[in-house]
């Protein structure tokens, strides 16, 4: 294959590609018109039938809860899958030891300004409260618990960039990660037989809505959303650390 | 609105083409955090702030740290094999 042929190959299937996109822009709807007729509904009833003023929420933790549950076991497995294949080999425990034993074996220092560190580590408290505020208040702003979760896991890896892997480890190595990240996951499923115990389907908003606006308001969507935030943080701080562990202990068999 | 939602994906396929044509991995990270942040601006622009609250640390951090990791495992990788090589020589 020389140059030649790549090159009129791409053009050829630029073309063909080109073809379609364009037949497929010209049939679509005009710019900021919305076609279908569900969304205008569900922003109708939703805080009426649910007190729930983030309608985005209110479908994602209620209306379609059932498959919001499936996507963060998706998450949760997705996570174990990661856990499993990183874990620590045979003798990882022994050569472990060894490296604490001759901790100049790697360096691990921040090659950042003092500048950059004073402001990053003035962020991490920030950026926790402001994850625990979205997580809290999905049902009244945009947000909820995937985004809350998100930001409060960033905080430690802006730690690490602001700091060193030392610091990042102190904080996230702790094995009550692991339990919040089923222990997120598992609430969110039992809040869904909640309902059943009390003789509605799966997944019903069974608790007292409240008052629109406040922040205990919205049953169940509330409930399901800081849980998901529990998972969301747990998970994402989990996977950057086996990710980082992985690499440091790799790095000192290598050189040891 | 209109124009700003245009302007923006413009200068996203812009961002996306500057990733690939960045010669150095390291650089080629940042380009990547902007173009995330860019893209959270884009679902903000096109009203869903859902979506870019996540994408904005998604795409800007969490991303970018990943292919960091990686990144500097593979560089320390190469440096160790040079170092034995030249050690063997």
């Amino acid at each position: 294959m020389n140059r030649r042929f790549r090159l009129l190959l791409f053009f050829a299937s630029a073309l063909g590609v080109g073809a379609i996109y364009c037949a497929g822009a010209g049939n679509m709807p005009p710019w900021g018109v919305y076609r279908g007729p569900y969304g205008d509904v569900i922003v109708g009833l939703a805080v009426f039938e649910r007190h729930a003023t983030d309608t985005v929420n209110a479908i994602t933790y209620d209306y379609r809860g059932f498959d919001t549950l499936g996507e963060e076991f998706i998450l949760f497995s997705a996570v174990t899958g990661v856990m499993l294949l990183l874990r620590p080999q045979k003798g990882g425990k022994k050569e472990k030891e060894e490296s604490q034993e001759n901790p100049a074996s790697f360096r691990d220092s921040a090659a950042l300004s003092e500048a950059v560190q004073v402001f990053t580590t003035a962020l991490f408290g920030f950026s926790v409260l402001f994850g625990i505020y979205i997580a809290t208040h999905g049902q009244l702003t945009p947000g909820g618990g995937f985004q809350g979760g998100v930001i409060i896991a960033a905080a430690p890896m802006l730690l690490y960039i602001a700091e060193n892997t030392e610091a990042f480890t102190r904080i996230v190595s702790h094995p009550i990660v692991e339990f919040f990240e089923g222990f997120g996951a598992a609430l969110y499923a039992i809040v869904g037989f909640v309902a059943l115990l009390i003789g509605a389907p799966f997944l019903t908003n069974v608790i007292p809505l409240g008052k629109t606006g406040d922040v205990f308001s919205s049953g169940t969507i509330a409930v399901i959303s800081t849980c998901v935030g529990v998972e969301v943080t747990a998970a994402f701080i989990l996977v950057t650390y086996e990710y980082l562990r992985e690499i440091l202990e790799r790095e000192k068999k290598e050189e040891g | 609105m209109m124009i700003l939602g245009i302007g923006l994906l413009a200068l996203i396929a812009v961002s996306a083409f500057a990733i690939v044509r960045t010669d150095d991995v390291t650089n080629q990270v940042i380009a990547l955090s902007f173009y995330g942040l860019l893209f959270a601006l884009m679902f903000f622009v096109f009203q869903s702030p859902d979506v870019a609250l996540s994408q904005v640390t998604v795409g800007a951090i969490a991303l970018p740290l990943m292919v960091m990791l990686a990144i500097t495992r593979m560089k320390h990788r190469e440096e160790l094999k040079r170092h034995k090589e030249e050690k063997g020589k």
